[in-house]
C-alpha cells in the first residue's frame, strides 16, 4: 500500500515538474535511454549535469564580477549550460540561458547579472526537484518497487 | 616728355600689357612698305622735325582727296585755319616793322630838334657872348637840355671839351663836335631808311604763303603721325558707296590698289566684315555719328575686335558724301572683359552651387542623423524588448491557467510584432546605408516557391488555394541570394493572403528577355559578377497574384513607400508595419531587379518582380544536388526538381495535396509527423519507397514554419508541453488544428519507436560515425541514444579533433555541433569540404589546424564521395539552417537531439 502510494506520489511529482515546465520531453528521452544494461543512466547524466553546471555557474559568477566583463568568456559558458540543460530537458534553465545569451550578445552587464540570477534560480529549482525525484525513486527501489513508466498525460 | 613716356613704356611696362602693334609684325610680302614703316619713334624728339615719320602708313586717293578737302567743311576749315595762321603771321611781321619804323622816325625828330636848338644856341652865343653871368639861368636851361638830350640818346658819348669854358676856342670846338654828331646821326638815319627799304623788299619776296603752309601742313601731319604711329588705330574715309578714299594704318600686306576705291566687303572676308559695313551704312543713312564694337574674324588678320567710330561727312551744301571712321583694336580688352565676365559668372555659378551643395549636405546630414538615430533607437528598443519577450516565453512555460495563458499569448504576439517592426526598420536602414550584402548561392527556384507556399499554407486559416506555377524554361538551378529572394516571396505571399478572403493566391515564374532598364544598369552586372562564374544569366519574372481586395489606383504610388499602407482603414483592419513592401522593393532593386504592381479593386493584385540570375551549369547541378538544396532534410524526388505546378489547400479543409505525380495523400502533416512517424515511414517504405521523402518534407515543413515566423526562442514544437508560443497570433490563439495535434501527442508513446529498433538494426551494417561535440552531457546522451539505435561512434571534442579524426579514418557520417571552442562546426565543415575538393588539407593548415598530424596521413586520401555532415544546431539565429547549408553541411538536427530525430537522420544517410 505504501509502495503504491509512493509510486503514485512519484508520478504526481514528475507530472508536476512537467506542468511547471521545470522539465520537458527531453527528460523523457533520457528515461527512455535507461534500460537494464544501463539502469542508472538518468541519474548518471543528471549528476554529470549538476557537476558541470555548478562549475559553469561558478565560472560565470566570477567572470561577471570582473571589473571589465569579457563577454567572449561568458558566452561560451552560457552556451555550454544551455546545451547541457537542453540535453537533460531542464527547460527553464535552458530558456533562461537563451535570454542570457541575448544579453551577452548585447554586452549588457546589467542584464547578464539579472540573467545569471535567473539561471541560478532555475538551476537550483531543477536540481532540488530532480534530487527529490531521485530520492523518491530510490525509496521506491529500496522498498522493492518498480519505477513506473512515465507517461505524459497532461 | 614724349621720350620719357616712350622709355617708360619700354622699360617698366609691369602692369600694362605689352601693346603689340595692331597688325602682326612679320607679315609676308610687306617688305616694300615696311622699310618706311618705322615702328619706334626716334629717341629724342623735342622738335617735331626730328620725328621720323612713316609717310607710307597713309594711303590716299590723291586725285579725289583734294577735291574732298575742297568740298567738305572739315576740309575747308583746315585750309582756312592755315590761311588765317599765315595772315596772322604776316600781320605780326608788318606790325613789328611798323614799330621799328616808328622808333626810327622818333629818333630822327629828336635829332632834328636838337639840331635846331644848337643853331639857336649858337646864334645867342654870337649875339651876346659876354653876358654869361646874366645868362646864368639860360646856362642852367642849356644844361638841362643837355641832360635831357643825353637821357634821350642813350649810349651817346658825352662831348668832351678840353678848352676852357666860355672861351671862343671852347665854343668853336663845341660847335665842331656837335656838327660831327649831327653828321653821324644823319648817317644813321640814312642807313636805317635803307634797311627799312631793304626789309620791305624782302618782305615782298617772302609774301608767297605756299612754303610756309607746306611747312605747317607737314608739321600737322607729322604731329598726327607722331601720335598715331604706334596706336592700334586704323582710320579712314569712305565715300557714300563706302569705298575707301583714305586710310591710315591699313593692314601691312594690302597695297594701295587693294584698298582704295574698294569697300570693306570687297577687301576682307569673314565674320564681322558685313556687320561693320552695315553699321557704316546705318550711320551714313541716319547721319549721326556712333560707336560700335565689332569682332572681325577674317582670314587676313584672324580674330580681332575693333571699337569703331563712324561719323558722316557732309559737303558744304550739307549733303552726305561719305563717312569718316576710326577703329581702335580692343581685342585684348574685350578678351579681358569677357574673361572677367566669365569669371564673374563662374564665380556666381560656383557660389550658387556651393550654397546648393551646403544645403544638400545639410539635408543629407540631417537625413543620415535621422536614420542613424532610427537605427540606434531600434537597436536600443530591441534589446530590452527581446528581454521582455524572452521572459514572457519563459513565463509561458510555467504553470498558468487558461486566462493567464491567453493574456500571455497576446503579450508575446504583440511583443513579436514590435520586434518584427524593429527588425524591419533595421533591415531597411541596412539596405539604405549599403551595409546589406548579397550572397550568391545555388538554389532551385521551384523548391523555393514550393517552400514559401508550404510555409504560408501552414498558418493559413482561410479557405484559399495556394498555387505555384513555374514555366518549363525556368532553370532547375540558379544562383542568387536565396535568403533575400525567399524573404521577398514570403513577404509578398503573406501580404497577398492577408488581403485575400477567398479564391487563390499564387506564384508564377517564367523566363523573360533582359529588360531594357537592365542593359545600362551596370550595378546588376556587378552583382552578377560577384559570383565570378561565367554562366549565362537569365531574367526570371515572378508574379505573386491574388484574388483579394485589390488596391485602388490612387494608393498605388505610395504603396512602396515606407510606413505607408493603402489607407489608414486598412492599417487598422489588417495591421502590419507598412514596411514590408518597401523592404521588398529595396531588396529587389539591390539585386538589380524591379518590383512593380498591377491591381484592380475587388479583383486582386499582382506583384511582379524581375531579377537576374546566373544559371548554374548542369555539371554543378548533378554534383551538388544536395549541397544547395533549400529544403531541410529533403531528398528530392526524381520528378520534384522539374515539377512546375504545386497546389496547397488550406489545412482547415484537411486536404494537403502535392501536385507531384506519385504522391497524393490526404492527410494532415502535423498528425503524420507527431503521431507515429516511424510506423508511417516503414509503411511507405514498403509501398512506394517515396514516403520517407514525404515524411521528411513534412518535418521540414514544420521547421520551416517555425523558421519563417522567426520563432527562434520558441520551445520545441514537438514537445507538446504547452501550447506553442508561436509568433503568429492567429496560429496561437485559434488554431484548432494545433490544439488537436497536441492532444494527439498525448496518445503517442515513445515506446513505439523502440519497438521498431530491431528492424532498423538488422538492415544496417555497422557504419563509422563521428560525433563532434564539446558538451559532455550531450555526448553522454547521444552515446546512449546511439547505443539504443545500435550504433557506435567516435568522439571529437572540437573542429580540429574532427579534422584529425576524419583524416585518420574513413567515416560514413559526421554529426557536427555548430558552436564549439577551438574550431566551430561551420569552419570545420568548410575545411573538410575543401579537403574533399582538393585532396589536401592545405586550407585547414592555413586555418591553423595542427599540421603534423595531418601530414602523416596526407596520402590517406578519401574516396571522392561526399562525406555527409549533419549539423547539430541549437536553432538560434546564429546557427540558422541556411548558414549550415552555406558552409557545406548536408542537413541539420535541431537540439536537443531526440532519439527520433537522430534515427531519422541516420536512416537517411546510412544505407
Amino acid at each position: 500500500m505504501e509502495l503504491v502510494q509512493m509510486q503514485k506520489s512519484l508520478q504526481d511529482y514528475t507530472k508536476s515538474l512537467f506542468l511547471e515546465g521545470v522539465l520537458d520531453s527531453q527528460f523523457l528521452q533520457l528515461q527512455q535511454l535507461q534500460d537494464e544494461s544501463n539502469p542508472d543512466f538518468v541519474s548518471q547524466v543528471v549528476t554529470l549535469f549538476f557537476q558541470d553546471s555548478d562549475r559553469i555557474l561558478n565560472d560565470l559568477s566570477l567572470s561577471l564580477d570582473q571589473q571589465v566583463v569579457d563577454f567572449k568568456k561568458v558566452d561560451p559558458h552560457v552556451h555550454q549550460l544551455k546545451g547541457s540543460s537542453s540535453s537533460i530537458g531542464a527547460q527553464r534553465v535552458k530558456n533562461a540561458c537563451v535570454v542570457f545569451r541575448t544579453f551577452c550578445e548585447q554586452q549588457n552587464v546589467e542584464g547578464c547579472h539579472r540573467c545569471l540570477q535567473q539561471v541560478k534560480q532555475e538551476y537550483y529549482l531543477v536540481k532540488n526537484r530532480l534530487e527529490t525525484l531521485f530520492k523518491l525513486e530510490q525509496q521506491i527501489v529500496a522498498s522493492g518497487g518498480v519505477i513506473p513508466a512515465m507517461e505524459l498525460g497532461f | 616728355m614724349v621720350c620719357e613716356m616712350e622709355t617708360d613704356h619700354q622699360i617698366d611696362e609691369m602692369d600694362v600689357e605689352v601693346l603689340s602693334s595692331m597688325w602682326p609684325e612679320d607679315v609676308g610680302g610687306t617688305e616694300p612698305d615696311n622699310q618706311f614703316n618705322v615702328e619706334k619713334p626716334a629717341g629724342d624728339s623735342d622738335t617735331l622735325k626730328e620725328v621720323d615719320i612713316a609717310e607710307k602708313r597713309t594711303m590716299a586717293d590723291l586725285k579725289r582727296l583734294p577735291e574732298l578737302m575742297n568740298t567738305t567743311d572739315q576740309g575747308s576749315s583746315q585750309l582756312t585755319n592755315l590761311v588765317k595762321q599765315w595772315e596772322y603771321m604776316q600781320d605780326h611781321a608788318v606790325r613789328l616793322l611798323r614799330e621799328e619804323l616808328k622808333i626810327l622816325t622818333k629818333q630822327r625828330e629828336e635829332a632834328e630838334a636838337k639840331e635846331l636848338k644848337i643853331i639857336e644856341e649858337h646864334n645867342f652865343e654870337t649875339e651876346e657872348p659876354e653876358n654869361v653871368p646874366v645868362l646864368d639861368e639860360s646856362s642852367d636851361l642849356f644844361r638841362r637840355f643837355k641832360e635831357k638830350k643825353s637821357d634821350a640818346l642813350v649810349g651817346r658819348k658825352r662831348i668832351e671839351v678840353d678848352e676852357e669854358f666860355d672861351t671862343v676856342a671852347y665854343w668853336k670846338q663845341k660847335a665842331l663836335s656837335l656838327e660831327k654828331m649831327l653828321e653821324a646821326s644823319t648817317e644813321r638815319e640814312r642807313r636805317l631808311i635803307e634797311k627799312l627799304n631793304e626789309s620791305l623788299k624782302t618782305m615782298e619776296s617772302h609774301s608767297a604763303p605756299v612754303e610756309e603752309l607746306t611747312q605747317n601742313l607737314k608739321r600737322a601731319e607729322g604731329f598726327l603721325h607722331f601720335i598715331l604711329q604706334n596706336a592700334p588705330i586704323v582710320m579712314g574715309h569712305q565715300d557714300k558707296d563706302l569705298r575707301y578714299l583714305f586710310i591710315y594704318n591699313k593692314f601691312p600686306t594690302l597695297r594701295e590698289h587693294d584698298i582704295l576705291g574698294k569697300t570693306d566687303v570687297e577687301i576682307f572676308h569673314g565674320g564681322g566684315v558685313k556687320e561693320s559695313e552695315d553699321f557704316k551704312r546705318e550711320v551714313l543713312e541716319k547721319g549721326k555719328a556712333s560707336k560700335r564694337e565689332i569682332t572681325f574674324e577674317t582670314d587676313l588678320f584672324g580674330s580681332k575686335t575693333f571699337l569703331i567710330y563712324v561719323e558722316p561727312v557732309y559737303n558744304k551744301a550739307g549733303e552726305k558724301i561719305g563717312i569718316n571712321y576710326m577703329g581702335m583694336e580692343v581685342t585684348d580688352q574685350v578678351r579681358k572683359r569677357e574673361k572677367m565676365a566669365k569669371l564673374r559668372e563662374d564665380n556666381a555659378v560656383r557660389k550658387a552651387m556651393e550654397s546648393e551643395l551646403t544645403k544638400t549636405i545639410h539635408i543629407t546630414e540631417e537625413t543620415m542623423r535621422a536614420k542613424q538615430m532610427l537605427a540606434t533607437m531600434s537597436h536600443e528598443i530591441r534589446s530590452p524588448l527581446s528581454g521582455v519577450v524572452g521572459m514572457a516565453e519563459i513565463l509561458s512555460t510555467t504553470k498558468l491557467d487558461k486566462e493567464q495563458r491567453q493574456l500571455l499569448n497576446v503579450m508575446i504576439s504583440s511583443g513579436d510584432l514590435v520586434l518584427q517592426l524593429i527588425n524591419d526598420i533595421l533591415d531597411l536602414s541596412k539596405v539604405e546605408s549599403g551595409v546589406m550584402k548579397l550572397e550568391a548561392t545555388k538554389f532551385r527556384p521551384r523548391e523555393v516557391v514550393k517552400h514559401v507556399l508550404q510555409t504560408a499554407a501552414a498558418s493559413l486559416k482561410k479557405d484559399l488555394t495556394l498555387e505555384g506555377n513555374i514555366a518549363d524554361e525556368v532553370p532547375i538551378l540558379v544562383v542568387g541570394d536565396v535568403l533575400r529572394i525567399r524573404q521577398i516571396l514570403t513577404n509578398l505571399i503573406s501580404n497577398a493572403i492577408k488581403f485575400t478572403h477567398q479564391g487563390k493566391v499564387g506564384i508564377k515564374l517564367k523566363v523573360i528577355p533582359e529588360p531594357s532598364f537592365a542593359s545600362d544598369n551596370t550595378l546588376n552586372a556587378d552583382a552578377q559578377e560577384q559570383n565570378g562564374m561565367a554562366e549565362t544569366s537569365v531574367w526570371i519574372r515572378c508574379d505573386v497574384y491574388d484574388t483579394g481586395i485589390g488596391i485602388p489606383e490612387n494608393a498605388l504610388p505610395c504603396l512602396f513607400k515606407k510606413y505607408m499602407q493603402a489607407s489608414a482603414d486598412h492599417a487598422r483592419k489588417y495591421g502590419g508595419t507598412g514596411l514590408g513592401l518597401a523592404i521588398c522593393k529595396q531588396l529587389v532593386e539591390l539585386m538589380g531587379g524591379q518590383l512593380t504592381v498591377t491591381s484592380q479593386v475587388n479583383l486582386g493584385s499582382t506583384f511582379t518582380f524581375i531579377l537576374p540570375y546566373k544559371v548554374a551549369t548542369a555539371n554543378d547541378h548533378s554534383d551538388d544536388q544536395e549541397e544547395f538544396s533549400d529544403m531541410v532534410d529533403h531528398q528530392p524526388e526524381p520528378d520534384d526538381t522539374t515539377e512546375g505546378y504545386f497546389q496547397f489547400k488550406p489545412l482547415l479543409g484537411s486536404i494537403y495535396s502535392n501536385g507531384g505525380p506519385v504522391i497524393s495523400n490526404n492527410f494532415l502533416p502535423h498528425k503524420v509527423m507527431l503521431n507515429s512517424p516511424v510506423k508511417l515511414i516503414n509503411g511507405f517504405v514498403d509501398n512506394t519507397g517515396q514516403s520517407e521523402a514525404v515524411q521528411v518534407e513534412n518535418g521540414d515543413y514544420m521547421d520551416e514554419a517555425r523558421h519563417e515566423t522567426r520563432s527562434g526562442h520558441c520551445p520545441e514544437y514537438e514537445n507538446g508541453n504547452g501550447p506553442c508560443p508561436s509568433k503568429e497570433s492567429e496560429s496561437c490563439s485559434s488554431s484548432q488544428a494545433s490544439s488537436e495535434m497536441e492532444s494527439e501527442l498525448t496518445v503517442s508513446s515513445p515506446r513505439e519507436d523502440v519497438k521498431t529498433e530491431p528492424e532498423v538494426r538488422e538492415t544496417i551494417k555497422q557504419p563509422n560515425i563521428l560525433l563532434v561535440e564539446d558538451n559532455k552531457i550531450n555526448i553522454m546522451v547521444a552515446k546512449s541514444m546511439m547505443k539504443q539505435l545500435g550504433y557506435t561512434f567516435d568522439i571529437a571534442n572540437n573542429g580540429v579533433e574532427a579534422i584529425t579524426a576524419i583524416n585518420g579514418s574513413s567515416y560514413d557520417l559526421v554529426l557536427m555541433d555548430v558552436c564549439m571552442p577551438v574550431l566551430d562546426g561551420l569552419k570545420a565543415t568548410r575545411l573538410i569540404r575543401a579537403y574533399e575538393e582538393s585532396g589536401t588539407w592545405d586550407a585547414a593548415v592555413e586555418a591553423g589546424v595542427d599540421t603534423k598530424k595531418l601530414e602523416n596521413k596526407q596520402l590517406h586520401v578519401r574516396s571522392t564521395n561526399r562525406l555527409p555532415i549533419i549539423a547539430m544546431t541549437a536553432n538560434t539565429l546564429a546557427e540558422s539552417s541556411e548558414e549550415c547549408y552555406a558552409n557545406g553541411m548536408d542537413s541539420f538536427i535541431s537540439k536537443p537531439v531526440t532519439l527520433q530525430k537522430l534515427k531519422e537522420c541516420l536512416q537517411k544517410y546510412l544505407h
